[in-house]
């Protein structure tokens, strides 16, 4: 046999079965996906209601579907600038020698194993009308910030981020704490023979190695962000009017309960290249640093 | 290049492949009613007790009919959403499955999986009333319903009571005044599960029932076209009627049916004193609150007259829960639909709370007084209006559903809830 003729079989029997998969459970649908969404199709008929453009110029220019990129936004940004610097403050702590740090870490990571329908029923009772969140206010003299948590337009899309960072700073967290185990300690001894305080090497050494770690972190929640679904579907539906809705539920909106399965495809593949052009871009300019010399020869 | 044309010329071939073969057809042959038949039957009975009643009725039925036998398959209520639609593309969709009638029934007969089962239902479907031309299409049968639901308020006798209120309201002002009195004594008045949105619709049906004639209600569903004035009066009255703030405190973010804190579970634990609901209501609260003696403490009235409505005087809002069969086994899956409909099956049904009884013979088996009320004031309804969004086909229901939701969250006007019905069933989004 000659070598060649054994490199190609070996590449079919390595790279095969996956390509199968791949083809078959990411390439196919995401094609799919497309072909539908040219169609107006309710998923009962074969498709012969050729639609065009149609199904994506309704979706770009209703105001639902822009209001729910714009959700999507805030929840994007609101992570970035809140659930960031708390997941480090937190993993600079956590990484220190204190009593029960342990203990500590695995309450903070708790909720990240918990699933998402789970964590949302949970926090439906809590934040029920009357319920743990409003009584532990009144408890501690706090009635007057008693709100209606998840039936006001203006509060709920705050009251949904404030259960993704409860669900997922734990994520963050132990990510950072692996970024911080990396980080060498002879640098930080060398900071502190150089007469650096606590504060100094925190900034000017840990921080900037820990850059890596923050970038992954970044792109995860970004993307997480812009698809998030479950939290917001068996909390609030995406209501009260629309005040919550994401580009998934608006999808799974159209696509299942009205059964407008052509429209439904046309704003999956709008979220898909929403997601996917960050990704490329962010891979660009933020990770290409991080990456290079890894992917190329 | 040469290999991205090869790539591309792949996808175009799998994807050709996967559409002729969602689109090709199979398995169309009917089977001959008596002969040995095996039913896939999707059925939304996950829970216990009705879950036991299906197998139970499907034992007895397999041991009167030898060669008959089931592949019982429970499926959640939501769940048939997606299921269903999939299933009727495959080439094993099952034999007889949950369907709900309606604009949302005949969504699914373009698939050309669904039986038209009028030859061996008409010399009985007439005996089940109105509620079974809810599964009728151009005068062809394409499903039997085995229980019908009407809405009304369910109320707590021993809340009304101490608010003063002696007899249930019969009118809207009526109504108003009870929401007053109670909100005096300090108790929410009504209680809604905003979040889910088809509760809100109710309200807005009912509206729509007492204010429109049967024949604009019939006109308006047929075409699809919502042009009388009296769908906007529907608004009109339901935004005087917001007016008063009759709900609990955030009530569009309420469930309805889950968990304590629930619409249901608000008027099961005596926080709240009515709801506008289906029949399933006291079921569904009993399994929300400690109160074993809830059901002696609820009652029911119709929902109340309009001033000027042009609608039937006690026309009431309903719908039901039937079931379809495929062609595999058109004619023997029939047979069985019309022995769901037997007095003993019925009265099965009837016994666990599954619904009110399409044969009235079955009535008495219904478990409570006020269950039998509800019965009665249906049998004499001079009009059954079925849901708006059952009734309308699935995308306009829906749309509908979801403009009346933000009509009560305080976003549009009468006028948006007729246009989100116009406009959808023009194909807008």
């Amino acid at each position: 046999m000659s070598s060649d003729l054994r490199r190609k079989l070996e590449l079919i029997l390595f790279l095969g079965p996956a390509l199968v998969l791949f083809i078959g459970f990411v390439l196919v649908p995401m094609v799919l996906a497309v072909y539908y969404s040219l169609y107006n199709w309710t998923g009962f008929t074969s498709l012969d209601d050729f639609a065009g453009f149609k199904n994506y110029l309704d979706a770009l220019t209703g105001s639902v579907f822009q209001n729910a990129v714009w959700h999507n936004v805030v929840i994007a940004v609101l992570s970035l600038v809140v659930q960031l610097p708390l997941s480090i403050a937190l993993a600079l702590l956590l990484n220190r020698r204190l009593r029960g740090r342990a203990f500590l870490r695995v309450i903070v990571f708790a909720p990240y194993v918990l699933s998402e329908a789970i964590t949302a029923v949970i926090w439906l009772l809590i934040l029920q009308p009357g319920g743990f969140a409003d009584q532990v206010l009144r408890a501690a003299g706090m009635g007057g910030l008693v709100r209606q948590w998840l039936a006001d337009p203006d509060l709920v899309l705050f009251t949904l981020f404030v259960v993704i960072t409860w669900k997922y700073i734990g994520f963050g967290i132990i990510l950072l704490l692996a970024g911080l185990q990396g980080i060498p300690a002879e640098l930080k001894e060398a900071a502190a023979l150089d007469g650096a305080t606590s504060w100094q090497t925190t900034r000017h050494v840990i921080l900037p190695l820990l850059g890596p770690t923050v970038r992954i972190w970044i792109f995860l929640s970004v993307i997480g962000s812009l698809q998030l679904f479950d939290l917001v579907w068996i909390m609030t539906l995406g209501g009260p009017a629309n005040a919550s809705t994401t580009m998934a539920t608006y999808l799974i909106d159209h696509g299942f309960k009205r059964y407008e399965f052509g429209f439904g495809s046309a704003v999956a593949v709008l979220l898909f290249i929403i997601c996917f052009t960050f990704a490329l871009l962010y891979q660009r300019f933020a990770l290409r640093r991080d990456t290079e010399g890894a992917v190329s020869r | 290049m040469r290999r991205f044309r090869n790539v591309c010329a792949f996808l175009l071939t799998a994807v050709t492949a996967v559409a002729l073969t969602a689109c090709g057809g199979g398995g169309d042959t009917a089977e001959n009613a008596d002969g040995p038949v095996t039913f896939t039957w999707w059925h939304n009975g996950t829970t216990d007790t009705r879950k036991a009643v299906w197998e139970q009725i499907a034992a007895d039925y397999q041991a009167a009919n030898p060669g008959v036998s089931f592949k019982i398959e429970p499926v959640q209520n939501e769940q048939f959403q997606t299921k269903i639609p999939l299933a009727l593309q495959s080439d094993s969709p099952p034999d007889i499955y949950q369907q709900w009638g309606g604009g949302n029934g005949k969504g699914q007969l373009p698939s050309g999986k669904v039986a038209d089962i009028t030859e061996q239902t008409s010399p009985w479907i007439g005996s089940l009333g109105p509620i079974a031309q809810d599964w009728a299409d151009g005068g062809k049968q394409y499903g039997v319903p085995y229980v019908g639901h009407t809405v009304g308020f369910w109320y707590r006798k021993d809340i009304f009571a101490n608010a003063g209120i002696t007899t249930p309201p019969a009118t809207m002002e009526q109504l108003n005044e009870a929401v007053a009195k109670l909100k005096a004594a300090g108790v929410a008045p009504i209680a809604i599960g905003g979040k889910d949105r088809w509760p809100d619709a109710f309200y807005w049906g009912y509206l729509a029932t007492r204010h429109c004639a049967p024949e604009e209600l019939k006109k308006a569903v047929e075409t699809v076209r919502m042009e009388h004035p009296c769908w906007l009066r529907a608004g009109q009255d339901l935004k005087a009627f917001l007016d008063t703030q009759p709900f609990q405190p955030g009530f569009v973010g309420t469930p309805a049916q889950q968990g304590a804190g629930s619409s249901a579970g608000l008027v099961a634990n005596g926080q709240a004193a009515m709801e506008l609901q289906g029949d399933w209501d006291p079921d569904t609260m009993s399994a929300l609150t400690s109160d074993k003696d809830l059901n002696s403490k609820l009652g029911w009235f119709p929902f109340p007259a309009v001033a000027g409505g042009e609608g039937a005087p006690g026309a009431v809002l309903a719908g039901g829960d039937g079931f379809s069969c495929t062609k595999r086994a058109g004619a023997a899956c029939a047979k069985f639909l019309q022995y769901l409909t037997s007095t003993p099956v019925q009265e099965k049904l009837a016994a666990v709370g599954a619904g009110l009884p399409v044969n009235p013979a079955a009535a008495q088996a219904l478990t409570t007084d006020s269950l039998k009320s509800v019965f009665e004031y249906t049998q004499q309804a001079p009009h059954r209006q079925t849901y708006f969004d059952i009734a309308l086909p699935t995308s306009v229901g829906q749309a509908l559903n979801d403009a009346i939701a933000n009509f009560f969250a305080g976003q549009g006007t009468p006028e948006t809830i007729v246009q989100a019905v116009n406009s959808a069933a023009a194909g807008n989004k």
